[in-house]
C-alpha cells in the first residue's frame, strides 16, 4: 500500500484513498530509455522529490510503464517525479517531480 | 440502449474493417497503469461535475445507481496499438449527468481518484458517445480496470476512458491531462491515428 497526501480542493478525496501497488520496476528501467537522451548513466543521479523532499537515486523510483509511457514515481510519498513518452519520431520527457538531479561527472 | 451490438447473433464476422491504422485485435483486457491502483470503497465514491461557474453537482453510489442505466457494446482502441471488439459495459450515460448542469463551457478535464486527468471537448461526453460505466462483462467493474467506475469514450483512444473516474472540470479553454501534457494527442482519434502532439 502507498499513500498520496496531497489534497485538493476542486475534488476532496481524489488523492487520498487507499492504494494497492501494481506492476512495477525500479528505476534502473529507465537505464535504457534515457540512454537515448543523455550521455550518462542518469539512473544512478541523486534527486529531490518535489512532493516530499526525500532526496534518493533515480534508481530507487518506482517505474510504470511502459505504455503510453514510462510514469517514474517516488517510493516514500508515490508523487510523480518523472515521465517519459517516445513516439512519432521524438520523446517528452518531464522531471516536474524532482527539485534537481546531481549527476555525478567525475574529476 | 444506446449502441446495439450485430455481433451476437453467431460467428464472429472478419473484423480487418472495424480496425483504426495501426491497431492489431486482441482477446484478453490488457492493463496498463501509470501509478498505483486506488481502491476507492462505495461508502466513500463520489462523482462531481464542477461549471466553469464553480456550481458543484455530485452523486454519491446510491445516487448513482438510481439513475437510469445503459448498456453499451463497444470497440476499444488502446493507444499501444491494441484494440478489443464488442466488449459489454453498463454504466450512466453523461447525457443524464449533465442534463441539469448549466454550462457554456467547451472543454472538460476528467479527474481520477489518484490523480490522474484527461481533457477533452465537452462535446465529446454528449449525444450518447459516454458514460460513467460500472459493470464490465455483466459483473462489477475491476479496480484494475477502473472500478467502482470509470469513464468510458470508446471512439476516442482508450486512455481518455479515465479509470477511477472522480469528476469533471467544466473549462472555457482546453487543458492538457496527464498524457496529453507529455506529448499525447489532445483529441485522440483512432481513425484519424492522433496518437502523438502534431499527429
Ligand atoms: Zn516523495
Amino acid at each position: 500500500m502507498s499513500q498520496v497526501t496531497q489534497t485538493t480542493q476542486l475534488f476532496p478525496h481524489e488523492l487520498d484513498v487507499p492504494y494497492v501497488e501494481g506492476d512495477h520496476e525500479d528505476g534502473n528501467a529507465l537505464a535504457g530509455p534515457l540512454s537515448e537522451i543523455f550521455t550518462v548513466d542518469v539512473t544512478s543521479a541523486e534527486g529531490r522529490c518535489v512532493g516530499c523532499g526525500v532526496t534518493g537515486p533515480v534508481a530507487r523510483l518506482h517505474v510504470y510503464g511502459p505504455g503510453p509511457g514510462l510514469v517514474a514515481r517516488c517510493p516514500d510519498c508515490g508523487e510523480v517525479v518523472l515521465r517519459l513518452v517516445r513516439g512519432g519520431g521524438a520523446a517528452w520527457l518531464d522531471l516536474r517531480g524532482v527539485v534537481s538531479l546531481r549527476i555525478g561527472l567525475g574529476e | 440502449m444506446a449502441i446495439v451490438s450485430r455481433g451476437f447473433q453467431g460467428r464472429r464476422r472478419p473484423s480487418d474493417h472495424r480496425l483504426p491504422p495501426g491497431q492489431y485485435e486482441v482477446h484478453d483486457f490488457p492493463v496498463l497503469s501509470a501509478g498505483p491502483t486506488p481502491r476507492v470503497g462505495r461508502d466513500i465514491w463520489e462523482f462531481t461535475i464542477v461549471t466553469e461557474a464553480g456550481v458543484r453537482h455530485s452523486w454519491s453510489w446510491p445516487q448513482l445507481m438510481a439513475l437510469p442505466a445503459e448498456d453499451a457494446v463497444v470497440d476499444l482502441h488502446c493507444v499501444t496499438k491494441w484494440s478489443k471488439f464488442e466488449t459489454r459495459w453498463r454504466g450512466v450515460s453523461l447525457d443524464t449527468l449533465l442534463a441539469d448542469v448549466e454550462t457554456e463551457a467547451d472543454y472538460a478535464l476528467v479527474h481520477s481518484y489518484g490523480g490522474y486527468t484527461t481533457n477533452l471537448p465537452l462535446a465529446d461526453l454528449m449525444d450518447g458517445q459516454a458514460w460513467v460505466a460500472f459493470h464490465y462483462d455483466g459483473e462489477d467493474l475491476d479496480p484494475e480496470h477502473g472500478g467502482p467506475a470509470r469513464l468510458l469514450v470508446p471512439h476516442l483512444y482508450l486512455w481518455k476512458s479515465a479509470k477511477w473516474v472522480r469528476g469533471i472540470q467544466l473549462l472555457l479553454q482546453d487543458e492538457p491531462g496527464f498524457w496529453e501534457s507529455a506529448g499525447y494527442h489532445d483529441y485522440g482519434d483512432p481513425w484519424r491515428e492522433q496518437r502523438y502532439q502534431g499527429d
